[in-house]
């Protein structure tokens, strides 16, 4: 053993460059066949660690000895392939002997694998060895059962990353099936990898990596019982509460995926086999997901119980629900249509019948269709024949036979202009009250939503005489026709009814929040016409630019349709975006048009009653319980309307009681919630002047500082984190900016 | 491509009212000149001089109650007018007179017009909507003396009686009453009888206005539906469906046959005017021009067809005249 470097004698220097000649060479084979030898591993253990230890771990202790300057070789991208191909060398020996005759052990090379690979240098060596061996074992059952022997003899403290290494290296389950064999089931570490902590544990996998791992399991019958466990288990992960709750978007995804590629590979028998599990879990798992008010994970729910009930229910009715296509749905599905190409040879008489199976359906699906079309076509004939049977009697024939063309001397003219006539909409205010609550005529109903809005701002007097019974009717218009953009439209008219009598209408609308008999949907307009109309109150250059196009949109949409976390996301990060360039050049804004902002005087309308009474449930609606969808709603708008109260009288007060708001709801479990608490508290900094924040609430500052560090490292909502951060920027910059005042 | 609808011929302004009801004299000779009757809401009836196209004279008997009805009686002196007053009256208007000769109190107050038919030279028979909610009376004028009342059986449910038409085969034979009522039922009396002939569903909405052509023993109706109802009677006297009509806009306030039965005209309650083929309800043209709903059709009795005349009378206070499909 010359490069010990606790014999004197020989330079560190010099023991390099032999050992580089001894690399170059390709001595490490030998020394590894060595290593193999029967008599050489009982002979001494200890000799036989030494040596793994050295082998291993030689591009550090050059390294160290060296200082850095050790030559390339040495380099552990091009060390570890270099000890690659010496393994690869090695194996093709035990082939060789093998096939002789003589028996040989491959623990000792599984022992290096197995260091190399828990040292995290599965790229360098796997990345030689992994296609090497996919070629070998292609057509060779001998060089099969030295792979499996080669990774069966992995102790177990290191199995974890040589399986690892594998299933992410292996281009394809078949060839991860070639190069592990039955591993998962003979050693139970590897099953643990395999089936526990890479599907439910991690989540950090690509698709490629659970396509791999699944398809091994799948491809052969003493594993697919594991598959069905694994399923289950990840359909019990899926169907939690707590888990959809409490475990962070990226892994629900990762498991709904995996169940996904799971019931692709399931087959006919074994789903009939648990039809009834996957029934319960699929009925619970779309129960706390329709639960969640993050759109991904409702989403997510969505596609998996329908995936889940297309595959148990192959007649009848299906899961169906409607939500938005995009990418993530699309691959989601991709995964379920989509059979490894792998799997296709093994499973093909499968297949086959699958296949011959649904040709026959579609033929009978077929022929149905076609009796019932003719079933159609036949009625249709006779009735032609009524008609002119009908006819005839009341028509004497010759006179009918007279008259065949005689209405052809009429040349008819252009009608093309002949369209259905449109409706006029009522021109006065009370008009469409009466039109609104009482009348059944639709067309005459639909042309009134649709000119409500202009009419509102058209005539600010006349509305004010009756705009809290306006207000009123609008909450409670339900859409008796398909109008098109119905729910925009009454928005729209309820935004200019707020703006324009904000004091009335903003106290009826806040007190009917959190009265009894709304649907939660009417409660979220509620503060979805708020915030609209709070933006168009201070934004003076918006709110005349409406007034001037009479009916025109806002400009703005802020809330369009029922999924805006998005938005509010967005908008409020390009605020504080904004924002904090804004402090870090120390430039002041200047308000290009100077007129009043409208909603100083109104603010606290707006807010006080809204966070008031958000504690006391009623028997239809709570808040705290079950209804936390609504509350991230009002957490939400409580942000935009703290953040449009900027530069009002109100906004310390309004800053005040909204700190405390965030502090007692800050450990809510749902991350929608959270999110708006933490958008408030950027809202909050952004909005209320800096001496007031130091002077009235710099202890629940300080409190709201160490809940967001923990929030920062804790949260599992990575939005959550990511919001947690910005604030404590936004905290920071402040303080500067306050340590800068007064130099 | 076809041929954009024409415009009107002319257009005849200064009821300064709501039109209600429009009738042709033109059938004189020279040097009588055509003239058109008009009823209006503000009780006036003007008499439209047709070569001038101004108005000669305004007749005012209904107490500036609206006038829905105008007929003449014989040729252009003798008028027949219903208002809203209750009131049928008769005028003379030869030689320059316009006085009432005549009136009679019908005491009904719907809006359906009465039904004028000549049984013989100076010897009318009308029929027109009496006192009685359900009930339509039959009249001999000028005498005024009532030749039946024409009662639905008790539970028909029928309703207002909406529109009328007295007709006969031809002279001399049994006069018959077409009526369409509230119900949207169209049904047919037997005048001199007072019975019921036969009835008929047309419409799920009361019939607005109905037309019947006695040779093709084929009629039509409207109502506030977006269809027209074709229909015809055997001869075992039984009224049938023929077929219906889809319209684009609901609400028919009008239906005229022109007299030689070849096209027929629809005043709309989408403010235009549609002509149809009468043998095949061939849609042929739709007439644009009012701004309000319209009121009434009616085509002219000008001896020589090409000189015949369509006036379409409307609430945005004008007439408008057309000449179409005078050719054939």
């Amino acid at each position: 053993m010359s490069w010990n470097d606790g014999r004197p004698g020989l330079q560190p220097r010099e023991v390099v460059v032999v050992l580089e000649q001894f690399l170059q060479e390709g001595r490490l084979s030998a020394l590894l066949w060595e290593g193999c030898q029967q008599q050489a591993q009982a002979a001494c253990p200890e000799l036989q660690d030494n040596l793994l230890n050295k082998i291993v771990c030689l591009p550090e202790h050059v390294s160290n000895n060296l200082q850095g300057k050790n030559p390339p070789v040495f380099f552990p991208q091009n060390y570890f392939p270099l000890l690659g191909g010496a393994v690869l060398q090695v194996l093709q020996q035990i082939s060789d002997s093998l096939r002789g005759g003589l028996d040989c052990s491959i623990s000792f090379v599984s022992h290096v694998l197995g260091k190399v690979c828990v040292h995290g240098r599965q790229k360098e060596i796997l990345g030689v060895v992994v296609p090497q061996l996919t070629d070998l074992t292609r057509a060779d059952c001998i060089w099969q059962r030295i792979c499996w022997r080669l990774v069966e003899c992995v102790p177990d403290r290191w199995m974890e990353a040589v399986v690892l290494g594998f299933v992410q290296r292996a281009p394809g389950a078949d060839v991860l099936s070639r190069l592990l064999g039955n591993l998962v089931v003979k050693n139970k570490k590897a099953q643990f990898v395999v089936t526990q902590k890479m599907l439910l544990l991690q989540y950090g996998h690509t698709t490629e990596v659970l396509q791999n791992l699944l398809g091994y399991l799948s491809l052969d019958n003493l594993r697919r019982a594991l598959l069905l466990r694994v399923l289950q288990e990840l359909l019990e992960t899926w169907g939690s509460s707590s888990a959809v709750k409490h475990s962070p978007p990226e892994q629900q995804l990762y498991i709904s995926k995996a169940i996904l590629i799971c019931l692709s590979h399931l087959k006919e028998t074994e789903v009939e086999s648990c039809r009834q599990e996957l029934l319960t879990s699929m009925m619970e798992g779309v129960k706390c997901h329709l639960d969640s008010s993050l759109p991904q994970l409702r989403r997510l729910g969505m596609v998996v119980a329908e995936s889940i009930s297309a595959k148990i229910n192959t007649e009848g009715p299906v899961l169906k629900f409607e939500y938005e296509e995009d990418d993530e749905t699309r691959e989601l599905k991709s995964l379920l249509v989509q059979t490894p190409p792998s799997c296709v040879v093994p499973s093909l008489p499968e297949d086959e019948t699958l296949f011959l199976v649904s040709a026959k359906l579609g033929v009978r699906l077929q022929q149905e269709h076609r009796s019932e079309k003719t079933d159609v076509a036949l009625p249709l004939v006779p009735e032609s024949n009524k008609k002119s049977h009908t006819a005839a009697p009341v028509v004497p024939d010759e006179e009918s036979e007279a008259e065949l063309d005689s209405d052809d001397e009429l040349v008819p003219y252009d009608m093309s202009e002949d369209k259905e006539l449109k409706i006029k909409a009522p021109v006065y205010i009370r008009d469409c009250i009466e039109v609104l609550t009482g009348s059944e005529d639709v067309d005459k109903w639909e042309a009134t939503v649709k000119a409500l809005e202009g009419l509102v701002r058209k005539n600010p007097a006349a509305t004010r005489e009756v705009s809290v019974e306006l207000a009123k009717i609008l909450l409670h218009l339900e859409e008796k026709t398909c109008i098109e953009g119905f729910v925009e439209l009454r928005q729209r008219a309820q935004v200019a009814v707020l703006t324009t009598d904000p004091i009335p209408v903003t106290k009826y609308l806040t007190s009917q929040f959190y009265s009894l008999n709304y649907s939660l949907r009417q409660r979220m307009d509620i503060l979805d016409v708020l915030v609209l109309a709070a933006q168009e109150l201070s934004c003076p250059k918006l709110h005349g630019k409406t007034k001037h196009s009479g009916a025109q949109k806002p400009l703005i949409q802020l809330l369009p349709g029922s999924d805006s976390s998005k938005d509010w996301r967005r908008i409020v990060d390009e605020r504080i975006q904004s924002k904090t360039r804004r402090f870090a050049t120390g430039q002041s804004q200047v308000e290009v048009a100077s007129s009043p902002n409208k909603f100083n005087s109104v603010a606290g309308h707006f807010f006080f009653p809204l966070i008031q009474h958000f504690d006391r449930p009623l028997t239809t609606f709570d808040l705290l319980g079950e209804d936390h969808l609504v509350l991230g709603r009002l957490v939400h708008t409580l942000a935009v309307l703290m953040y449009l109260a900027v530069n009002t009288v109100a906004v310390t007060a309004m800053g005040k009681a909204l700190l405390e708001f965030v502090w007692a709801l800050r450990f809510h479990t749902d991350s929608y919630v959270r999110q708006g608490l933490l958008s408030c508290v950027s809202s909050l900094l952004l909005s209320v002047p800096g001496e007031r924040l130091l002077a009235d609430m710099a202890e629940e500052l300080l409190e709201t500082q160490s809940w967001l560090g923990d929030v920062v490292e804790k949260d599992p909502n990575g939005d959550c984190r990511r919001l947690a951060l910005h604030n404590l920027l936004l905290m920071e910059n402040l303080k500067k900016k306050l340590e800068a005042v007064p130099s | 491509m076809a041929l954009p609808p024409p415009d009107p011929q002319f257009v005849l302004r200064g009821t300064s009212a709501a039109v209600h009801t429009l009738h042709f004299s033109c059938g004189g000779q020279e040097p009588d000149v055509p003239v058109l009757f008009s009823g209006s809401e503000n009780g006036f009836i003007h008499v439209w001089n047709l070569k001038t196209h101004r108005v000669d004279t305004a007749l005012d008997g209904h107490g500036r109650k609206s006038v829905y009805c105008v007929e003449t009686m014989g040729g252009k002196d003798r008028l027949l007018s219903q208002g809203r007053d209750q009131r049928i009256c008769l005028w003379d208007l030869a030689e320059g007179r316009t006085s009432v000769m005549d009136s009679l109190f019908t005491e009904h107050v719907g809006f359906c017009r009465c039904s004028l038919l000549k049984v013989a030279p100076g010897r009318w028979l009308m029929a027109t909507a009496a006192r009685g909610l359900e009930e339509v009376q039959v009249l001999e004028l000028p005498s005024k003396t009532s030749v039946c009342t024409l009662k639905p059986e008790v539970g028909a449910k029928l309703g207002m009686p909406m529109c009328l038409k007295l007709w006969q085969l031809n002279s001399g034979s049994q006069p018959l009453l077409l009526a369409g009522y509230e119900d949207g039922s169209v049904v047919l009396w037997n005048v001199s009888m007072g019975k019921v002939l036969s009835q008929l569903i047309c419409h799920q909405e009361p019939v607005m206005s109905l037309d019947f052509d006695s040779e093709k023993a084929r009629g039509i109706s409207g109502s506030s539906e977006k269809v027209l109802s074709i229909w015809s009677l055997n001869e075992q006297q039984n009224l049938q469906v023929y077929k219906t009509q889809e319209l684009v806009n609901a609400g028919i306030a009008d239906i005229t046959i022109r007299p030689d039965k070849k096209i027929l005209a629809t005043a709309g309650w989408d403010h235009r005017i549609r002509i149809f083929g009468w043998k095949k309800l061939k849609p042929l043209a739709v007439l644009d021009y009012h701004t309000a709903t319209v009121h009434c059709v009616s085509f002219s009795d000008h001896t020589n067809p090409r000189e015949r005349l369509l006036a379409a009378g409307s609430k945005d206070h004008r007439i408008s005249v057309w000449s179409i499909y005078t050719q054939t």
